[in-house]
């Protein structure tokens, strides 16, 4: 287990060096020098230029800005929005519980209904119901999440009314955060009413950024249940005369589980990419929201920042996922 | 990522020889699932609306008509027979721009898929061929880009490019290498190990040769099918790089960039933010039903039960 622990870490460490370097030289890419894109129409004296260049390091070579970068980096310096003036890594984890909270729902709503429904399936394979839930999950699966968002507020904003277009409560609740969680905060506030508002200002956003991982999630569980199905200890379990409550319940789906436990995991850079469409159609103030604002308004520091911070989140759950999954299945362990 | 292995029994003996036969072979497998072929036919006759757009389309697709602003489509009240689809916030016609879309996401897919899987197929083909530091290097780069959520890298791509159709799919192009780069790679280290490799090495073969056309050819079928999946997912992409204005740019009728332009209207006018959409949704979906299909037949290792 400990080697294989260090194995992966010999592939990740790498490429998180990878994806600094990405940061690193996104800045630099841009056409034209940094200082100027940040100065945006104003333009500059000469002299100010000079200064600024060598206030952000940008007259050294450029290893030794990289050098410089990672060292900033390690010291838990990810750079400073030039719109906000303020530290990268604050801004990122003030907004990042609000699509923390977004993407929990959606993966629960997704496990929550695409489980049971792939397990139906596959244990009432070719039935009308096992039809329904394919198609259903091949067209979730080639949805444009940005219009399914959009079809939902003119249904159940415009037409019926019941739900908010935008934000994550009431401007007539404030409480402090706790957890940053609204649900969570508004249930500790207190306040009448409060969680509900929060409620449906989350419902929508949520079913859309689930959407693509439920579709993903049911497939996968369908096809590994089927999988499972055909071997012979689940044939020596019914042939024992079991129910097939828990032939398919215990026996079954414990081993099914196992890639559909590694599909789940690796949806998280799939949430990240869904929550930047969710959040921007419906004012979601979270990250995806945040990169995307930043991207529009030159907001470079913040970009790279928010980038790689991403980035590495999505590597961290890829990490435990790939050790979850060598804990629970031994095999992996001891392939390359 | 899924499927279960089904063992057939290929009797060797019997299987088809020659092009036509093989091509019947093909056909046969793949009319068994009646979704694929009905997605084909979508597909197909896609192709055909984006060809003949000039002929079909009853308006230039940005021809403004200034007395019918937001007309709804031509069954409810208010409706013309002039615009069945209805008219945008600037008076075009929607079923006309539709039609013209047709053409871009096209375009796009096409664009997309031939520029990855060129690269891909180079880069993997070389990684699995000589394997080494050269192998390491490429994977590691591929780890990288994997290591970013595909849209956001995408979009982060087209900001240093600058917002255009082209960048978005040269953006949406590098996100999608690394599929096709682990595809060739796995493919070819798999083929390596069979005797006929040997067999053309020792008879003198080329490398380059050996590379491009005695081994690539039998690598071929997780590519097709890959190409087709990642066809719909570059439609998909690039009309939400579209949506959020990074994609193609206004006035163009490309499907994503119409429904940002609709945004506005959500709530007045269900039909100028409707049809683009459904119009991704099927064409994506069609794709989606004929890769599904694609696979079924092509590769009966990865077939699904």
């Amino acid at each position: 287990m400990f080697s294989y622990f260090i194995r992966k870490l010999g592939v990740i460490v790498p490429t998180f060096f990878g994806v600094t370097l990405v940061a690193f030289v996104f800045i630099r890419l841009l056409p034209g020098d940094p200082v100027l894109l940040m100065a945006g129409e104003r333009g500059m004296t000469e002299e100010r230029h000079a200064a600024l260049m060598a206030e952000f390091g940008y007259d050294k070579p450029v290893l030794i800005q990289y050098g410089i970068y990672l060292k900033d980096l390690f010291s838990g310096d990810f750079g400073t929005s030039i719109i906000t003036k303020q530290p990268v890594l604050k801004e990122f984890f003030t907004l990042f519980p609000a699509t923390m909270e977004l993407s929990f729902c959606a993966i629960f709503l997704a496990v929550f209904f695409g489980l049971p429904a792939g397990m139906i399936a596959a244990t009432k394979r070719g039935s009308f119901f096992d039809h329904t839930v394919m198609t259903g999950a091949l067209t979730g699966y080639s949805m444009p999440i940005f219009w399914w968002g959009l079809l939902l507020i003119i249904f159940f904003s415009g037409i019926l009314g019941w739900t908010p277009v935008s934000g994550r409560i009431s401007l007539l609740y404030y409480f402090e955060p706790v957890t940053g969680f609204m649900l969570i905060d508004s249930l500790l506030s207190g306040q009448k009413g409060a969680f509900v508002s929060a409620l449906s200002h989350l419902i929508l956003p949520a079913i859309v950024l689930a959407t693509i991982p439920l579709a993903v999630i049911a497939r996968q569980t369908r096809s590994a249940m089927l999988e499972v199905l055909s071997e012979d200890y689940v044939r020596t379990a019914r042939a024992k005369g079991l129910g097939p409550g828990r032939v398919i319940g215990l026996h079954a789906l414990r081993n099914a589980m196992i890639p559909v436990i590694t599909v789940i995991g690796l949806q998280v850079g799939v949430l990240f990419a869904g929550a930047i469409l969710t959040e921007t159609i419906f004012s979601w103030p979270g990250i995806g929201k945040w990169m995307v604002d930043s991207i529009f308004r030159r907001d470079y520091p913040s970009v790279q920042g928010g980038l790689l911070l991403i980035a590495a989140i999505v590597m961290i759950v890829n990490l435990v996922v790939d050790i979850l999954y060598g804990f629970i299945n031994p095999q992996i362990r001891h392939t390359d | 990522m899924e499927e279960a292995v089904i063992t057939q029994e290929l009797d060797l003996d019997s299987r088809p020889v020659g092009r036509i036969a093989l091509l019947r072979e093909f056909w046969a497998y793949f009319s068994e699932n009646r979704g694929a072929v009905f997605g084909l036919f979508f597909f197909i006759t896609i192709i055909l609306i984006a060809v003949f757009a000039d002929f079909i389309a009853p308006h230039a697709p940005n021809q403004q008509y200034r007395d019918a602003l937001l007309q709804p489509p031509f069954w409810q009240s208010g409706g013309d027979l002039r615009f069945l689809l209805g008219t945008d916030a600037v008076g075009r016609d929607m079923l006309s721009r539709l039609i013209y879309g047709a053409r871009f996401s096209l375009f796009i897919g096409c664009i997309v898929v031939s520029m990855s899987l060129v690269v891909g197929v180079i880069l993997g083909l070389s990684a699995g061929f000589f394997r080494g530091r050269l192998d390491t290097f490429i994977m590691r780069i591929m780890d990288v880009v994997l290591a970013f959520p595909s849209l956001l890298l995408a979009l982060v791509l087209v900001a240093i490019l600058g917002p255009s159709l082209i960048n978005a799919m040269i953006a949406i192009a590098i996100v999608q290498q690394p599929h096709y780069v682990r595809l060739t790679r796995a493919a070819v280290m798999s083929e390596m190990t069979k005797d006929y490799v040997t067999a053309s090495r020792i008879i003198g073969v080329k490398t380059l040769r050996l590379m491009f056309i005695t081994v690539l050819p039998n690598c071929m079928a997780p590519l097709i099918v890959q190409a087709a999946l990642s066809f719909s997912t570059a439609i998909l992409d690039a009309a939400a790089l579209g949506f959020l204005g990074m994609g193609a740019q206004p006035p163009a009728p490309e499907w994503g960039t119409m429904l940002a332009e609709a945004r506005e209207f959500i709530l007045r006018a269900w039909w100028v933010v409707t049809f683009p959409g459904v119009a991704i949704l099927t064409t994506v979906l069609a794709i989606n039903v004929m890769g599904d299909g694609l696979r079924d037949a092509l590769d009966p290792k990865l077939k699904r039960s």
